[in-house]
């Protein structure tokens, strides 16, 4: 094999060619690979696309170790290797990067880095050496980094940057980034772009895996499309279109255009006033927010995970208080209601983290579909709950709003995480809203539940409901808001007209930029 | 592959059943070599413990008398753990219904009719148990008191106030006057004894022998049991219609899906408006009420006299927890596993009498049994979470597993 001359900038040897080989992976009653074919080469940025479910995240833990193959082979090189754990993955120059950042928050960049691996001289730390390579790392692929900083000080972005830097630390010469941008804004995603193509310029291979055509379009050289664990197919990212890529990943005609038309805006159902909230140590979180919500529209709320999205929507909901400011919900003053009682008056809330806050993972699908008007009649009858109504209730939602589950008994984390959303979206609308609260409805959902909890929520703005729609999905965020408001640090950076604002205007608004409100 | 997957799923859910029953041999396989190495024959000793405990009339009715304070107070463990909090105060909660239970019946038992006077001496158990537990509750949602401490600490303060009471104001004048000063109560009226099997046989013209109905070996002494005198009282019959009750309480009316969703997930039962502080409050009130009312029951069927607190809990706010457990945190479930582990604690004895062998021993055994049972949640709950994320991973044709432990499938009848 070429060595001496085939170094990566970080001095390490590169990996000419890994080959995965008929993989098959079974678990107790399902088949998550059937006879994958997957291989991704030095100085290539290999795209790996599929809903949820479809077997993308097996297929890599096979290769990081995580799994083992029931059959099939991996090749490194030509030559078969066997991965029984990360730390074999790792040794041979295989690397994953994590959705969610596996960093220490309140130590340096060099700590964690450093963490886990021998010190050069034990029993004491080599955080000079360990710090000096970094900044030999981040000069060499241009990753700027402090190895001196605290986590917790960094921006999401820069945290990004330092798993890179920890996977390259490790020896990485194939990098497995899973789903890498889900946390970022437009202008870091460009950014981390700019990166991860310098790596693979360098002869890094690198392997994205994503459901975000875009991305794809933009970054990637090849894509691999998974489907009910099998390969539908590898093309050049050149030669195939949006279009194509998102029927063979679902497996039918689907619909990438939302269309929103003109709807007759009535009343205002939402108003608030100068609200301002502060968290438990006393800090502001939300300063001065006003704006309303109007039946017949959708406002989106745009903004980078962590500026004040979740306390707008709390505060609405009664779960965090208003700490001076108010808040009308068709006219009335509901300022510091319960969220039983922000319920009653016609709310309907979809929170963001779906497995955690909007159902009861242990309790059959019947049961999460009664969750806040199991008091209620019919319901309930007395003390006692209603069964026969519950499960003709949660029959007609499963069937109405195309709820794939065995049975309305089955417990819901049985279900996929798109067919959860739709459980809630059921649940919610079901309860015939005055204003719908919905956060991040679609993140990890696969393109079919998108499409159809978008299209239901554009339905829905026909009939005049009133919709808050919270997303760091730009994309979404474009395709469904009539106005946006861009949240930054709890503040408004502005409300604007949808049709009247680009990306690239709302990203950097989003970092910060204020501009005038329109309305 | 449908028949492949049903295969699973069935044999998967034998197992999780079957697991218990394996941990119980398994434990008593690790106790033999202990009384080998005691010398004794771990085979003898074994048929001593089961016969003693389930082989003949007395044994049954004995086993069967403290499988009573097991339900009620398993029960009790059960609502708690379903409703997320933790109650290791049952033992306290015991204690002081027991307290109020004599002392109601000591001082007014003797004005209303028996029947009415033991509805009351039950209701008063309940309420002290109920008072006791809310007090840690109420500590938990509050102020944020961890009510795995605040229980151990109610129960020492019950356990003293018992002694308290027992040698000063609660005192058995008798006890007084003879000078004897032995800290025990009155006896409470006799007509506030609840009836034993014997009495409720004789009620029903149930023939009083079991040869009169033609019945031999075993089934004599099962025959005997129910009409024959022993100690057996209807507090057995009221602890199995109080697990039904609880059962109807968790899983049909709002208040039990109520408990059931807080303890489950908090956050999503705050969010969809439900009041999670007093749901915790409540569960530990209810759970404190049914340990209540096994003080109640323990003092009018059986003791018809407070004595050393300590002596009337005999530890079952303690092994009523494994009895809970054992049962799944089902109420049906803690109706069998009550009486075996009532049987466990009346085989230990015989065990330990029939042998010779030094009493900490059968406590040791027991320990194991309890260790072994407790530890098998792991592994179910192991498997099942390797299910549950097999499950995740083809998100597309959610499979039906089983439902987990804590969840059982009457849930959604």
């Amino acid at each position: 094999m070429m060595t001496e001359q085939h170094l990566l900038p970080s001095g390490l040897p590169r990996i000419e060619r890994v080959q995965m080989q008929g993989i098959v992976k079974r678990f107790p009653g399902v088949l998550a690979n059937d006879r994958i074919d997957f291989d991704v080469g030095a100085g290539e940025i290999h795209a790996l696309l599929g809903e949820n479910g479809a077997g993308k995240s097996t297929l890599m833990k096979v290769l990081y170790g995580l799994y083992q193959p029931d059959e099939g082979q991996v090749l490194l090189d030509g030559k078969p290797i066997e991965v029984h754990s990360p730390t074999d993955s790792i040794d041979y120059g295989i690397s994953m990067i994590h959705q969610h950042f596996m960093l220490v928050q309140n130590i340096t960049v060099a700590e964690n880095v450093a963490l886990g691996l021998r010190s050069t001289r034990e029993p004491r730390l080599d955080l000079d050496v360990v710090s000096a390579r970094i900044r030999e790392l981040s000069a060499k692929y241009g990753l700027q980094v402090d190895p001196q900083a605290v986590i917790s000080k960094l921006a999401v972005g820069e945290r990004q940057r330092v798993e890179i830097i920890k996977a390259l630390y490790r020896g990485a010469a194939l990098l497995i980034l899973d789903e890498p941008t889900a946390v970022l804004t437009p202008q870091e995603v460009e950014d981390v772009f700019v990166i991860f193509r310098q790596m693979a310029a360098e002869g890094h291979a690198l392997i994205f895996i994503s459901h975000k055509l875009d991305e794809i379009f933009a970054l990637t050289d090849r894509v691999t499309v998974l489907r009910d664990g099998r390969v539908v197919g590898t093309r050049l990212t050149s030669e195939v279109t949006k279009k194509e890529l998102a029927n063979m990943m679902v497996g039918r005609e689907v619909s990438l255009e939302r269309y929103r038309p003109p709807v007759e805006v009535g009343e205002a159902r939402l108003r608030l006033h100068h609200v301002n909230a502060v968290n438990e140590d006393n800090h502001p979180i939300l300063k001065e927010v006003s704006f309303e919500v109007r039946s017949g529209e959708i406002v989106g709320v745009a903004g980078v995970s962590g500026n004040g999205q979740k306390p707008l929507a709390e505060c609405i909901a009664g779960l965090q208080r208003v700490q001076s400011g108010q808040l009308y919900l068709e006219g009335r003053e509901l300022t510091n209601l319960s969220p039983a009682a922000m319920f009653k008056a016609g709310l309907s809330y979809i929170p963001e983290e779906r497995m955690h806050d909007g159902v009861i993972k242990d309790f059959s699908v019947a049961e999460n579909m009664i969750l806040q008007d199991y008091i209620h009649p019919p319901f309930s009858r007395g003390i006692f709950l209603n069964f026969r109504y519950i499960a003709e209730h949660a029959q007609k939602l499963i069937s109405d709003f195309n709820v794939k589950t065995p049975s309305r008994e089955t417990p819901v984390k049985n279900l996929s995480g798109g067919n959860i959303q739709k459980l809630i979206l059921a649940r919610e609308l079901a309860r015939r809203p005055r204003l719908l609260i919905a956060a991040q409805p679609t993140r990890g959902v696969d393109i079919g539940a998108t499409e159809y909890i978008h299209a239901q929520l554009l339905e829905q703005r026909g009939q005049g409901l009133a919709t808050l729609l919270i997303s760091e999905d730009l994309d979404e965020i474009k395709a469904l808001s009539d106005r946006i408001i861009v949240l930054f640090n709890g503040e408004i950076m502005g409300i604007v007209d949808n049709d009247e604002v680009t990306v690239q205007e709302l990203g950097l608004m989003m970092a910060g930029e204020r501009r005038a409100p329109v309305i | 592959m449908s028949r492949f997957r049903r295969k699973r799923f069935v044999s998967d859910r034998l197992w999780d059943a079957l697991l218990p029953v394996v941990a119980v041999i398994a434990a008593l396989v690790v106790g033999a070599g202990i009384l080998l190495l005691q010398g004794a024959n771990p085979l003898e000793a074994y048929r001593a413990m089961f016969g003693g405990a389930f082989g003949n009339k007395n044994g049954l009715a004995d086993t069967l008398v403290k499988s009573v304070p097991l339900m009620l107070v398993g029960l009790g463990i059960a609502i708690a753990f379903r409703g997320g909090v933790i109650n290791i105060g049952a033992e306290g909660q015991l204690i002081v219904g027991a307290l109020l239970t004599t002392y109601f019946g000591v001082q007014f038992g003797a004005h209303f009719p028996g029947a009415i006077a033991i509805l009351l001496g039950l209701l008063a158990g309940m309420l002290m148990g109920a008072i006791w537990g809310a007090i840690p509750g109420v500590l938990k949602a509050q102020l944020g008191v961890n009510e795995i401490l605040s229980t151990i600490m109610m129960n020492q303060i019950a356990i003293q106030v018992g002694f308290y009471l027992l040698r000063g104001p609660m005192i058995d004048p008798a006890e007084l006057a003879a000078g004897t000063n032995i800290p025990h109560s009155a006896r409470l009226p006799k007509s506030m004894d609840m009836p034993r099997f014997t009495d409720l046989a004789k009620m029903l013209g149930l023939p009083g022998k079991a040869q009169d109905l033609g019945l031999h070996g075993y089934a004599a002494d099962v025959y005997g049991v129910l009409v024959e005198p022993t100690r057996l009282h209807s507090g057995f019959i009221l602890a199995v219609i109080v697990s039904i009750l609880v059962y109807i309480l968790l899983w049909r009316t709002t208040i039990g899906y109520r408990i059931r969703a807080v303890g489950l997930n908090p956050h999503a039962s705050r969010y969809a408006g439900m009041n999670v502080k007093s749901t915790m409050v409540l569960s530990m009130t209810l759970s404190g009420a049914f340990a209540g009312l096994a003080g109640a029951v323990e003092i009018l069927g059986l003791h018809h006299r407070m004595f050393e607190p300590t002596s009337v809990s005999a530890g079952f706010g303690f092994s009523g927890i494994v009895a809970a457990l054992f049962g799944k945190l089902h109420p049906l479930g803690i109706i069998p596993s009550s009486i075996l582990f009532g049987g466990l604690l009346v085989g230990g004895d015989k065990m330990q009498r029939a042998m010779q062998i030094p009493q900490v021993l059968t406590v040791a055994i027991l320990g194991l049994v309890v260790l072994f049972v407790v530890s098998t949640d792991y592994f179910v709950r192991k498997r099942q979470n390797r299910r549950v994320s097999v499950e995740e991973s083809p998100g597309e044709g959610a499979v039906p597993g089983p439902t987990p432990p804590l969840s059982p499938p009457e849930a959604n009848a």
